[in-house]
Order: structure tokens, then sequence, then C-alpha cells
């Protein structure tokens, strides 16, 4: 008694597989996404900068949470989408997953870059030195290392299909480890100040300050949909090229 | 499975020992690395030894890291891994056998030397047993860990500097815990938490380690 199988998946999952779907769909969530983070941030960056109170030790300098923050929750982010984006390439043979693992990398890879770097401006008015081996600054130093693994493993390649299996198996790996190194790093040096968004408790900070955060935390997320949504149009332009309807696209705009 | 496993491990050990070169060569490297940190930093015996922890362990991971790029190269370069990889074997032992081929051929011999190099180095004497178990715990998670990089570099012809790059952020943990195990022997504290952390580390590697290693072989032969 054998039924036809069923998708195990809803139906738009499938849809967004196919390249073509795919670039009409982001193409017409690009506008949105640009737009929100457009706002957000403009908004964020103002209320943050003009409006927030001023912290009672550090002054003005703690402003820079406002771009730390949400850089370092990015990068991690970032790496969570790659990985598991990575593995849906794998598992079903998707190569718009591929191309969005492909596109997360360099992003990610700035966002850590960013976070380190306002870390280290920071650190020098607040701690008294650039840079600190604090457990939390190496765990992002550690996690920008993976993303260059990751992204040096891909110009290695030469095969888009190979390359975006073995990275992908790299970056899967590699979310294995990074709870592993975050402990590891933690026990080993802390320094830094505790979280600052749990999603269970009350935060520590006054309402006025983590307002502000949260609006540029939403900004940021919008703005890596739309870089990554740029980022993944043209990398469908790219590899589809010899297709139909690439070439039909490419011609009507010529004309 | 168990018996591809032994024929695979086997057929390893046999290879490196018909080339005893190969086999000398991660020992000289750790035997010379660490000669170049008293000549380089200060060859004062307190200094030395507050020192010799970390420079043993990073100087025995980064000889386990440098005999990597062997590890399934001649087997991909002659085709036996193609054959490995259509035969019906289990591809999770053979990958298994490989990376204990690998410990055994590096990490063991490191971890038996080591205790020359640490009293050349003045660690403290107590610190010595802790070093040695903890090398004993750790490097097998190395090879496992490595052998993945390995396992994706393999079809690559520039293979050797992308393969530090690719797991050096992964070995962390390991030379942390590592590390510390032997800094806290020195200072006469207890150390069985360093050492069962290694060892957790140990059991994750040694139970994942090999599907992402045949993952990796799977992908680099039908490049």
């Amino acid at each position: 008694m054998k039924t036809a199988k069923q998708p195990i998946l809803p139906k738009w999952f499938y849809q967004l597989a196919s390249p073509k779907w795919c670039y009409q769909i982001t193409g017409m969530l690009l506008p949105l996404f640009a737009s929100l983070a457009i706002a957000l941030l403009i908004t964020g960056f103002v209320w943050a900068l003009l409006f927030a109170p001023q912290d009672y030790q550090q002054g003005n300098s703690f402003r820079i949470i406002y771009i730390h923050v949400p850089s370092a929750i990015l990068a991690q982010s970032i790496y969570i989408t790659m990985a598991l984006s990575g593995a849906i390439g794998i598992i079903w043979k998707i190569k718009v997953a591929d191309m969005v693992a492909y596109t997360c990398a360099p992003i990610g890879a700035s966002m850590a870059f960013l976070a380190l770097i306002t870390g280290a401006v920071w650190g020098k008015p607040t701690w008294g030195s650039w840079w600190v081996w604090d457990a939390r600054l190496t765990s992002m130093l550690i996690l920008l290392f993976l993303y260059f693994g990751v992204m040096a493993l891909y110009s290695a390649m030469e095969k888009p299909e190979t390359a975006a299996r073995s990275t992908a198996i790299l970056s899967l790996v590699g979310l294995v480890n990074i709870p592993i190194i975050k402990y590891s790093v933690d026990w080993w040096n802390t320094l830094h100040q505790p979280a600052t968004f749990t999603l269970t408790e009350k935060p520590a900070m006054p309402i006025e300050m983590w307002l502000p955060l949260l609006v540029m935390v939403v900004g940021f997320y919008c703005f890596f949909a739309t870089a990554m949504i740029m980022r993944l149009r043209n990398e469908i332009l790219t590899r589809e090229k010899r297709t139909a309807w690439v070439k039909k696209l490419v011609t009507e705009i010529d004309r | 499975m168990i018996r591809i496993f032994w024929a695979e491990l086997h057929k390893d050990l046999l290879l490196a020992y018909r080339r005893k070169g190969d086999l000398l060569n991660p020992l000289l490297f750790f035997v010379m690395v660490v000669t170049l940190f008293p000549l380089g930093v200060s060859p004062a015996a307190d200094f030395l030894s507050e020192l010799a922890p970390g420079v043993l362990w990073v100087s025995a991971l980064l000889a386990a890291l440098l005999s990597l790029d062997n590890l399934f190269k001649a087997d991909f370069e002659d085709g036996t891994l193609e054959q490995l990889m259509l035969s019906s074997e289990s591809t999770y032992m053979i990958a298994l056998a490989k990376a204990l081929a690998h410990w055994l051929t590096t990490g063991l011999p490191l971890t038996i030397i080591a205790p020359l190099l640490a009293v050349m180095l003045f660690l403290p004497t107590q610190a010595i047993p802790t070093l040695v178990l903890s090398l004993l715990i750790g490097t097998p998670a190395l090879s496992l860990i490595g052998a993945i990089a390995s396992a994706l570099t393999v079809g690559l012809k520039k293979g050797g500097v992308l393969i530090s790059l690719l797991v050096i952020p992964l070995y962390i943990p390991v030379l942390i815990f590592g590390a510390s195990a032997v800094q806290g022997a020195t200072q006469n504290l207890p150390v069985t938490a360093y050492l069962a952390i290694l060892g957790a580390i140990l059991a994750l590697s040694l139970v994942l380690a090999p599907f992402a290693i045949a993952a990796s072989l799977r992908v680099s032969v039908s490049n």
C-alpha cells in the first residue's frame, strides 16, 4: 500500500529553490528590506547619538555600543545562517541555498571585523588599551578566523558546486565548534561585561538606552537582508547566465 | 565494518613504517620549534619554566598540523581513495582508521618525546605526568579535527597553507584546555576538570569527526 510521497516542506520552500523564482521573489522583497533598513538605521542613529542618555560612568563613549552590539550579534547570526543554508544545500541539493551560503560569508566577516574595530575603539577609553585578551574579543576574533577559513576555501576551489559542498561541511564543523570555542575562551579569561541582550531576562540597561539599541539591531538585520539579497541576485544571474530566462532578462534591460 | 577498520589501519601503519623518514619529520619539527623559544625569547630557567606549558602545546599542535597535508594525499593520487569511496565498506570506519593511523604516527610519538623537551624547558617535574596525559588525550582530537580539513583540501594543488587556515581556529579549544591543564599542574592545582573537558572534546570528535571526514572525502573524490 504505497501512496504518493507527500512533500515534507511547504510549497514556497520549493519555489525559493528555483533560481528564477528566487530572483523574482527577492526582487519583490528587496525594496521592503532596503527601506526598512534605511528608516530603522537613521532613526536608531539619531536616537542613539542625540537623545539616549549618557552613561553615568563612561559618558558619551558608551554610545559606540549602538554599532558594536548589533554588528557582534549579526556576525554570529550570519555564521549560523551560512552554516544552515550550506546544510540545506547539501541535504536537498538546492543551488540557491549554496548561493545564500556563499553570499553570507563576506558580509559576516565584515560584521565580525566591525565588531572588533568598534570594540577596540571602545576599549581604549574604557579599559585603557586598544586590545585586551578578553574572552569575548578573542572568540569574536576566532569567529573572524572561521569566516576567513570559509572564504579561503571558496576561493581555492574552482567548481562552484564542489566549493559549496566543501565549505558547507567546513561551516557546519565550525558551527559545532562555536559553542565549544565560546565556553573554552570564557573559562580561559573574562573581563568583558556579560551579554547585553538576552531573550529571557529583563535588560540591565534603562529602557531609554535599550530601545534605540533594539532599533539598531533590527535595522542591522534589515541591512544584512538587503545586502544579502543584492549579492544573491547578482550571484543567481552570474551562475545561471546560460539559462533562457536570464538571457531574456538581460536583453530586455538592454533595449 | 570492523574488518575494514583494521585493514585500513594496518595498511596505513605499514606504509608509514616503510617510509621512516616521513615518520621522523613531525618529531624533528617539534624538537626544532621548541628549541627556537629559548633562542628567540630567553634562556633563563625561571622564565622558560613559566613559558613551557604553552610552548610545548603550541609546538605539538603545529607539528600535528604540519603532517596533515600528507594524510590523504598519497591515497588520493594513486586512486586508492576513489576505490575506497566506491566500495560498499563503511566510509565512517575508513575515516576513523585514517585518523587513528595519523595519531599513531604523529600524536603518539610527540607525546612520548614531550617529557624530554619538558626537561629542557625546565618544566617543573610534577607537571610532566599531566603534560603527557593531556597530550595523550588532546592529540587524538587534533588528528580527528585536522583530518576533516585534510580531506577537504586533498584535491587541491595548494593545500598546505589553506589547511592551517581552516584548522587553527578549530584547534583553539584543545590548546586552551591542554595548556591550562599543564599550567595548573605547575602550580599544584587540581587538573582533572581540564583533562575531563579534553576527554569530552575527544569523545565528541571521535563520534562526529569521521562523518565530516567521510563527507569531505566524498566531495573531494567526486571533484
